[in-house]
């Protein structure tokens, strides 16, 4: 097991196998995905039930919720990709920190935006400075602010530590944006699902959102190969494996 | 199917606006985390042809 995993990190270490081995993950990735996204929207849009208190509004949950939490993990994921490259030097490690944080970006804007839309009807208004929101709107500017370093610092060494390090530092907001709901007053609800109790939901609510929470995160994992395979191919343009494979085509 | 006809569908008893509001900008946020990477690589493969047809001259 523990060689097999090590084996792995080598492997996903050099940049051809990198290649290699996504490009024969993606396309389960891809499908599965989109089969749970197709699945769990129809459902979640005109198969659950309304909810008794907020009525219809509460079908946002079906992306609010998937995107908040996945932009919370993609958090996370980009902060330890820019650890293991500070503390191991793995350069490909970096390539995929930076590959998540405009996809994080957008993930935290898509929840952003529907938490908004979601608070008019629900709350009276589209935003409040409480602390769930205000930390979400924190965690957008962290990625906002790992995009900048790239786009600023010309030298790529520089570039990748820096980031890595905002990206570490600003896992503190984590444990915020989760305990927020629990530590202050806010008009944000409490978490819809936790691991360790039972849903308070009723089922045919339930289902559709773990559908497309996982198919969200299908979808993320096929965003975070594609540009981390543009980045591998741009890198190593000199190299005979990315040379035959253009000849042999790699447009897809 | 939970609504009794397509207008209650897209209506929602009023919230139609909000539900498919937040949709609509998923998707095209969705879309665009698609077609994105895509265009890159197509970008980034007809650059490196073309340095490599430069140095094959």
């Amino acid at each position: 097991m523990w060689s097999a995993l090590k084996r792995l990190y080598h492997q996903l270490g050099s940049p051809k196998w990198f290649f290699e081995l996504t490009t024969k993950w993606n396309p389960w990735f891809l499908w599965i995905g989109s089969i749970l996204m197709l699945v769990g929207v129809v459902w979640g849009l005109a198969f659950a039930p309304a909810d008794y208190l907020q009525g219809n509004s509460f079908r946002i949950i079906y992306i609010h919720v998937p995107a908040a939490l996945l932009s919370q993990s993609a958090y996370i994921m980009m902060a330890v990709a820019g650890l293991v490259g500070l503390v191991w030097k793995m350069k490909m490690s970096f390539v995929v920190g930076k590959a998540i944080a405009p996809i994080g970006a957008s993930l935290a804007i898509i929840a952003l935006v529907t938490g908004a839309i979601w608070g008019k009807p629900t709350w009276g208004t589209w935003w409040v400075w409480d602390a769930r929101l205000t930390s979400m709107l924190i965690l957008l500017f962290l990625y906002m602010g790992v995009i900048a370093i790239y786009n600023a610092i010309e030298n790529e060494d520089m570039a990748n530590k820096a980031a890595a390090i905002l990206s570490v530092i600003g896992t503190i907001n984590i444990p915020i944006i989760k305990y927020s709901v629990e530590w202050w007053n806010t008009l944000h609800q409490p978490a819809t699902i936790t691991l360790t109790k039972k849903p308070t939901m009723a089922p045919e609510m339930f289902i559709p959102l773990v559908l497309t929470i996982i198919g969200f995160y299908c979808w993320f994992a096929v965003w975070v190969i594609a540009r981390t395979q543009n980045e591998i191919l741009w890198r190593e343009r000199r190299t005979k494996w990315v040379k035959s494979l253009l000849t042999t085509g790699a447009n897809h | 199917m939970f609504f009794d006809s397509f207008t209650d569908f897209i209506q929602m008893n009023g919230h139609g606006m909000f539900v498919w509001a937040s949709y609509g900008i998923a998707a095209v946020i969705v879309a665009q985390n698609f077609i994105g990477p895509k265009l890159t690589r197509k970008r980034v493969i007809k650059d490196i042809e073309r340095q490599l047809r430069r140095e094959q001259k």
